[in-house]
């Protein structure tokens, strides 16, 4: 199952290197938890960066809905774990992802003005489509408490939109 | 104690002198990014409640400016609607919501 997720995120890479342990076993809740948990993280540091680098007044305030959502579903689900009593577990895929953001936003830092509004808009259509793409292939059909799977569900709604939100801004800067 | 005052009232009321209709609530929400219902018919001075069951903040924007609601996470607002007029609004931070209102004078 980690290799299907391991070609959605490798779109992400412009590199196209494949970034995740092969043969792994199918994620547990409290790894799905870290999983979903970490791909958060990744977007509110992402849009943190946006909204100081940006220079499109829409790609800015994109930014800003990413912080406002991200940080939102975040805390939902610190609050679910909490409530489960489920510790998130660290895991390669959640390791591989940090990785693989930590470049892009090294890469990002580098840019500026229209350049940097058109690649942090171009990531940020890959990566949720990468992320949808795992959510809906691996993760939900995973996730085995019923609430943990619900919280998936929302959240994937919710992505569904950035990532048409995002193809939005993106194709409008061209 | 004249009952002269009944005279008149009743009077109104024959000539068909109406008090003006009661404002109603309307209720309109916001779960799972979706806006129910998609359609609303109201009347001036009639009350939207904006229920807001979602974990995110929504707006409900009018296309057309005249209204510009604010939802916070999981809470309901109210706003009297002000302006006859049928526009299409939508959410500020989603904007795949969307939903038509209709306000009669």
């Amino acid at each position: 199952m980690f290799v299907r997720l391991s070609a959605a995120i490798a779109a992400v890479s412009l590199l196209g290197t494949p970034v995740f342990a092969q043969g792994a076993a199918k994620p547990t809740d409290p790894q799905i938890a870290h999983i979903a948990y970490t791909a958060g993280v990744i977007d509110i540091a992402a849009a943190k960066q946006a909204m100081t680098k940006a220079s499109h007044k829409d790609v800015k305030a994109f930014a800003a809905d990413m912080l406002r959502d991200h940080e939102a579903v975040n805390k939902q689900a610190l609050e679910l774990v909490k409530k489960l009593k489920v510790t998130p577990e660290d895991n390669d895929t959640s390791k591989a992802l940090s990785k693989q953001a930590a470049d892009k936003h090294a890469e990002l830092e580098k840019l500026k003005g229209a350049e940097f509004d058109k690649a942090y808009a171009a990531n940020e259509v890959a990566y949720h489509k990468a992320v949808n793409g795992a959510l809906e292939t691996l993760l939900i059909p995973n996730a085995s408490n019923p609430e943990l799977k619900s919280l998936l569900q929302t959240g994937l709604k919710i992505f569904q939109g950035h990532q048409q939100h995002a193809e939005h801004v993106a194709a409008a800067l061209k | 104690m004249k009952p002269g005052w009944i005279f008149p009232i009743a009077a109104a009321l024959l000539a068909g002198i109406s008090v003006p209709a009661q404002a109603a609530t309307l209720q309109i929400t916001m779960d799972n990014l979706v806006i129910s219902p998609a359609e609303v018919s109201a009347k001036v001075g009639d009350t939207v409640e904006w229920i807001n069951k979602d974990v995110l903040v929504h707006t409900a924007t009018a296309r057309n400016g005249d209204f510009d609601v604010n939802m916070p996470a999981k809470k309901t607002v109210t706003s009297v609607l002000k302006k006859a007029g049928t526009t299409e609004y939508y959410c500020r931070f989603h904007p795949n919501m969307k939903a038509k209102l209709t306000v009669a004078p």
